[in-house]
């Protein structure tokens, strides 16, 4: 025991020491919950909009303004012919054209069919899904209470009445808050490990270590120690940012929560340790380290939903621990799941963890004479 | 008390993969006593001081340190040993006292008993003006006392030191011998590897590797007499006269040192007469050869010759 807190003790004692490590540590949450809290929205609004207005009539240029009053869309002017709108796209002046055809509101006014065309910019799909589905309701919405009008019925045969559950606002910060907690402990916690070893290594420390009466177990759990530590910290402060500054509160148990975390702060350890194997210096342990933060950002689930990956990519991300502590993370805070919801996360973090756990300690064992 | 082994090892020898590091070393190290293992780069000092040390399995061979096997019992003779590296293994970012008191836990001290022992070693190495410095800070004369100390902050009976002086001034040098015979005379047995031969006639005795295999043990004095050499100099630039004595079967090297010319031979010959007689032939009058002391280099380099002779 006491060869273990020498070395936890020696290691918080460095830390202390390298103060640009500390900083970073501290910044990169802050730094990170400003720019994926302020800076991403996946709901995309004020998408630039050109009209083709063939009709020139109040009820077509109501038509525009109904679509601009979505919120989806933002008029920036007319053109007067196709050739102008294609320009207009090709510029990259407008995403988004409304034609209006001929004798619109004739038509209308005759109990006639018209229909409306709507060209996108497909270059930028997910900003003008937002533009098609905002203009499909609108129309949806207007051609049923022309027709109600029509028939002289009272109401529509079928309505969907939907509700949202758990974030009704949509708000984007609520789905990106409790993510972050796996980015950053992820990120934090192989790169530190693995840096921490390589130096050891690196400057000859290692050896030294080696030829004390320490067990190789000692060594890592002394090694690593100080990094749980960092890696609750870190999580607390995501935590509080995001309730304070974007009111993502946690509602399951956070008891709950902060035990289930250990388990994924302990994989990624492992893997940190793992790399460490691997690398020979500190700039190669950092390399590999940022290697893997990559996959993890964009199959985790993070940032981009896993249901419309391809197969292969669903399962990829199926062995980072960070596809995993995600669903757990965000079932506690935002669903308010209890350890029974989660079980099936939990056993595939379990095997993954036991995974890198053997893994990383027979490479450890074998790396270190 | 003379005769008690601290390390004894019967053809110890150690592969990695096809290639063969150490072949066959057979060591017995007594209690108190200075032990040099002296060779070339490459010949398996640090390979077999790991092997001693519990950090590598040897292929073949056996043997003992501070009375357990260390092929079986590698962790007991951990807590055993003091080991330093030629590279200090200080934390950098640490200060010196910081280096000592982790070593000191890492060696299972605590509490009191660690602080005591400590601020005992800062005390006694003169590292009071220091203790607060940053490691990295000192210089390499300095890292060198306190990587000593922090491998002798366990008491331990037997300490290994991996070319301990590269990189250090010549003052530190000598002032770090010092510290090593002290070392000893309270007991305690030192092991240390170098290439530098002034440094290898400090030792009580030696043990010359070169390429896995040891080739002599002994005192200085001993390995010196057993190779039976004599040596003379003389003031000399002439080419001719080089190349005639290197033609000389009965010279066994010829080497020139500033402008002087070294020659070795075996005891049956006179260097300075085979110098004589050279300069003779080449028309040359210039001083008288004078016959000096053979060195450990002289020594070292007829044997390796010898060696890769018969090889």
């Amino acid at each position: 025991m006491t060869r273990l807190l020498s070395i936890a003790w020696k290691e918080l004692l460095q830390l202390r020491r390298d103060r640009l490590t500390l900083a970073m540590m501290v910044m990169l949450p802050i730094l990170q919950i400003a720019l994926f809290g302020w800076a991403i929205d996946t709901d995309v609004r004020h998408i630039p909009t050109t009209v083709l207005d063939q009709d020139r009539t109040a009820a077509s240029r109501e038509l525009a303004r109904a679509l601009e009053a979505t919120g989806s869309c933002d008029l920036v002017g007319n053109v007067r012919d196709p050739a102008e709108l294609s320009a207009a796209l090709r510029s990259g002046r407008a995403k988004v054209g409304l034609v209006i055809p001929p004798r619109y509101a004739e038509r209308l006014s005759l109990g006639h069919s018209a229909t409306v065309q709507l060209v996108v910019d497909g270059s930028d799909p997910q900003s003008v899904a937002s533009a098609t589905s905002a203009a499909g309701g609108l129309i949806a919405q207007r051609a049923v209470a022309m027709m109600l009008a029509r028939t002289g019925a009272r109401e529509a045969p079928i309505s969907l009445e939907s509700t949202t559950w758990y974030n009704p606002d949509l708000r984007t910060a609520v789905n990106v808050v409790p993510g972050l907690v796996g980015v950053i402990l992820t990120m934090t916690m192989v790169m530190l490990t693995a840096m921490a070893v390589a130096r050891e290594r690196e400057r000859g420390t290692l050896e030294q270590l080696v030829v004390s009466p320490i067990r190789r177990w000692e060594l890592v759990v002394g090694k690593i120690l100080p990094f749980v530590v960092i890696g609750y910290v870190q999580m607390t402060l995501v935590l509080i940012a995001g309730r304070v500054i974007f009111d993502v509160p946690v509602v399951g148990s956070l008891p709950l929560l902060y035990a289930l975390a250990f388990g994924f702060i302990a994989a990624n350890l492992a893997l940190g340790l793992f790399f460490s194997t691997l690398a020979k210096t500190q700039q190669q342990a950092m390399q590999m380290s940022f290697f893997f933060i990559l996959p993890n950002i964009l199959l985790s689930g993070f940032m981009f939903p896993r249901e419309g990956m391809p197969k292969l990519a669903q399962w990829l991300s199926e062995i980072l621990p960070l596809t995993h502590f995600l669903k757990i993370i965000r079932g506690i805070a935002l669903r308010g799941a209890g350890f029974d919801d989660l079980r099936g996360e939990l056993l595939r973090l379990a095997v993954i963890l036991a995974a890198l756990v053997t893994l990383s300690s027979l490479r450890f064992r074998k790396n270190l004479a | 008390m003379a005769a008690e082994l601290v390390v004894e090892t019967q053809g110890l020898g150690r592969t990695f993969g096809q290639l063969v590091a150490v072949r066959d070393v057979s060591l017995s190290v007594r209690r108190g006593e200075i032990f040099g293992i002296l060779g070339p780069n490459g010949a398996g000092k640090s390979t077999t001081i790991r092997m001693l040390c519990g950090l590598l399995t040897p292929s073949s061979g056996r043997g003992s340190v501070a009375g357990f096997d260390i092929a079986t019992e590698p962790e007991r003779i951990k807590t055993r040993i003091g080991y330093m590296t030629q590279r200090f293994s200080l934390y950098e970012d640490l200060t010196v006292r910081e280096n000592l008191l982790f070593y000191a836990g890492l060696y299972g001290l605590s509490g009191a008993r660690r602080r005591a022992r400590v601020a005992e070693v800062i005390a006694r190495n003169g590292l009071v003006d220091r203790s607060e410095q940053l490691a990295g800070t000192l210089s390499g004369g300095w890292k060198q006392r306190v990587a000593l100390a922090c491998a002798m902050l366990h008491e331990p009976p037997l300490v290994f030191l991996d070319e301990p002086t590269a990189g250090v001034d010549p003052v530190s040098r000598r002032a770090f011998w010092e510290e090593i015979h002290r070392i000893a005379t309270e007991g305690t047995t030192v092991i240390v590897t170098t290439h530098y031969m002034d440094e290898a006639e400090r030792c009580h005795r030696l043990a010359f590797v070169f390429r896995g295999s040891v080739l002599d043990v002994g005192t200085p004095a001993e390995i010196m007499e057993r190779r039976g050499l004599r040596v003379a100099e003389v003031e000399c630039r002439e080419r001719a006269v080089l190349d005639s004595l290197r033609a000389d079967a009965r010279v066994e090297e010829v080497a020139p040192f500033g402008s002087r010319l070294r020659v070795t031979t075996r005891r049956e010959h006179d260097p300075a007469a085979l110098v004589r007689a050279a300069m003779a032939a080449a028309g040359l009058r210039g001083d008288d050869p004078l016959e000096v002391r053979a060195n450990l280099e002289d020594a070292f380099v007829s044997m390796v010759r010898d060696d890769a002779r018969g090889a």
